[in-house]
């Protein structure tokens, strides 16, 4: 470009003079920044969407609902032509069942798995392991959903033939297979982030592999360990595909894992693939129930980021 | 006096020993537990879809009858979809990541954006729907089009893509940057001409993952209030169309088992779908990312 060259009787000052008083480029250093600081508050803006447009909806629904009657019923019947009742528990009830049914196949899996993945496993087998935990991540829910129900399901009602084809159980290990790899690969950095020094301080002492997994890297990664349990429980809640296809669409107030229940999600979506009319008190109950499902795992996350923060070891 | 008595200790050793083995298989198992789930969850699918999968299944529209259901129209509307939230969650992703990794100072406001940003992460999928129904569909009117789908999708996965093109920023040592600055470039010249062709391998395997997750993804667009069935092809970004999850969906909740079947047919066609994706970012992880 001529403009960049140096002409005729031209001096270097007077070329940098030049480039320096050029009007496009001083317009763009000075609005790129501006562009982007948009764009940053856009994610923020997301946030405030999210959180106003369910406590607007919400408001709206508690117009006509007791918010008594809401937190503390142990009825949810919106559908029930005469008097409907809108008692939030039996759902969070439901929430719950599936929620802990995947903690407890997703803990003892996933650390245990980490342990192996951390502690045990050579290279060679780490570098296959991990990437199939990858895989098992990213399958999409609706695919883990229709696992539970045509394959899980049939099997459990094989072991346990009082089992509805609708139940807690079936959701709640699928939701454990899906939330294992979040575990383990949180589980396995925190471990990893333990530094070997002192795992061979443990070894020089005389002890074994799984003293210095147990009592030495366990306990100092336990932070993150918990963290990424609480992350992972979170994503249960939260999880919408499986137990609508696995779950069924009964909210009940009882512990009963082995009959129809219905989650808070689960409820959403049922509203929304029928023709809840605009405007109606169901509608609006959707976002009552997003509402406090958003809640729940807001809780969660405060608390997972709280734990390995306050917690965490420092070497 | 002999403090250490030599069979106690060998004993006890051994005990040591033998739990330490039995362990790491009890730690190998549980990991190969979940390989195991990967494998039985493939090997179910595609023995139930494989004879379902055909041309016809690929070309008809979705149906009533079993054997005369297709994919077409879900098929094209999850290409519809993709070609929204690609431009619109990178833009936005890529551009949030320069601000806070170039631009931003370290203050208080910094701090919020960044911890938004990790808490946006964790925000239930359906929560998205809830958010897109209102703004979207109702407020902004596009009702239940691929563009009011494809903005709810890209505000989902802008999380992602936002830590993913940090990590890829990051990376591009200081001195690179210096070095520009050096030979009197301004800022932004170092951003675009430095900073993001080294860059851009990270930014685009994040985003490519990112997008397979939105493409596998089914309870916002359910909640959005997306048709299931459709007998024509979208014409337009507001025309209404239909996505390879919901139409899975639709099927999987059929009580007539042969649905079971079309359902893993198109569970089928969805995984190779995401296998492509994922392939091409971890090849271009593999091929372009530089190491300093």
């Amino acid at each position: 470009m001529a403009s960049h060259g140096l002409e005729k009787g031209q001096s270097v000052q007077q070329l940098i003079a030049q480039s320096r008083n050029k009007k496009g480029k001083k317009i763009i250093e000075k609005s790129m920044p501006i562009l982007l600081i948009i764009t940053a508050l856009i994610s923020v803006f997301t946030t405030i969407g999210i959180v106003f447009t369910l406590i607007f909806e919400t408001f709206e629904f508690f117009q006509r609902v007791s918010i008594t009657d809401y937190i503390f019923g142990t009825e949810w019947m919106p559908f029930s032509g005469n008097e409907p009742t809108y008692g939030i528990l039996p759902l969070v009830l439901g929430t719950l069942k599936v929620s802990v049914i995947a903690a407890l196949v997703a803990v003892p899996l996933g650390i245990a798995a980490a342990i192996y993945l951390s502690e045990y496993a050579s290279d060679k087998a780490r570098r296959i392991i991990k990437p199939i935990l990858e895989v098992l991540a990213g399958v999409p829910t609706i695919v883990y959903g229709f696992f539970a129900l045509t394959f899980i399901t049939p099997i459990l009602q094989q072991l346990i033939p009082s089992l509805k084809i609708f139940n807690a159980l079936s959701p709640g290990i699928v939701v454990g297979i899906m939330i294992l790899p979040m575990v383990a690969s949180l589980s396995e950095d925190a471990m990893s982030s333990v530094p070997n020094s002192i795992r061979e301080g443990a070894l020089a002492l005389g002890a074994t592999k799984l003293e210095v997994s147990l009592k030495v890297v366990l306990p100092a990664a336990l932070s993150g360990i918990i963290s990424s349990v609480v992350l992972a429980v979170s994503r249960a809640i939260g999880e919408t595909m499986i137990v609508s296809l696995a779950g069924g669409a009964t909210p009940r107030f009882d512990f009963n894992v082995t009959d129809s229940i219905q989650t808070m999600t689960a409820y959403i979506v049922q509203v929304s693939s029928g023709d809840a009319g605009y405007g109606t008190t169901i509608y609006y109950s959707i976002y009552a129930v997003g509402f406090t499902l958003f809640i729940f795992t807001l809780l969660m996350n405060l608390l997972a980021q709280y734990i390995s923060k306050r917690f965490r070891e420092e070497y | 006096m002999k403090y250490i008595n030599n069979t106690v200790v060998m004993k006890r050793m051994k005990t040591r020993l033998n739990l330490n083995k039995i362990w790491k298989m009890i730690f190998l198992f549980a990991t190969s537990l979940a390989l195991l789930a990967l494998v039985l969850l493939l090997i179910r699918i595609i023995s139930q879809g494989t004879g379902y999968l055909n041309w016809d299944f690929l070309n008809n529209f979705g149906s009533r009858f079993p054997e005369k259901a297709g994919i077409k129209a879900a098929l094209v509307g999850s290409f519809y979809l993709m070609l929204v939230i690609a431009p619109v969650s990178m833009f936005i992703g890529v551009g949030t990541a320069i601000y806070l990794e170039e631009y931003a100072k370290k203050n208080k406001i910094t701090d919020f954006i960044q911890m938004n940003i990790s808490n946006l992460a964790g925000v239930p999928s359906i929560a998205f729907g809830l958010l897109g129904l209102t703004i979207f569909v109702r407020m902004f009117a596009l009702g239940k089009s691929i563009l009011a789908a494809g903005f709810t999708m890209s505000l989902l996965i802008l999380p992602v893509i936002i830590v993913a093109a940090q990590e890829a920023i990051r990376a591009v040592p200081k001195e690179q940057r210096e070095a520009s600055y050096g030979m009197g470039a301004t800022k932004w010249q170092t951003i675009t001409r430095v900073v993001l062709p080294s860059a851009i391998p990270g930014i685009l395997t994040g985003s490519i993952l990112a997008l397979s997750r939105a493409v596998g993804e089914t309870a916002p667009l359910v909640v959005l209030g997306i048709p299931v069935i459709l007998q024509f092809l979208p014409d337009g970004l507001l025309s209404q169309f239909t996505t390879l999850p919901l139409q899975i969906f639709d099927w999987a909740k059929r009580p007539q088992e042969e649905f079971q079947y079309v359902a893993a047919a198109g569970i089928i066609v969805l995984m190779i779908f995401l296998v492509i994706m994922n392939s091409i970012a971890i090849t271009i992880r593999n091929k372009f990312q530089k190491r300093y």
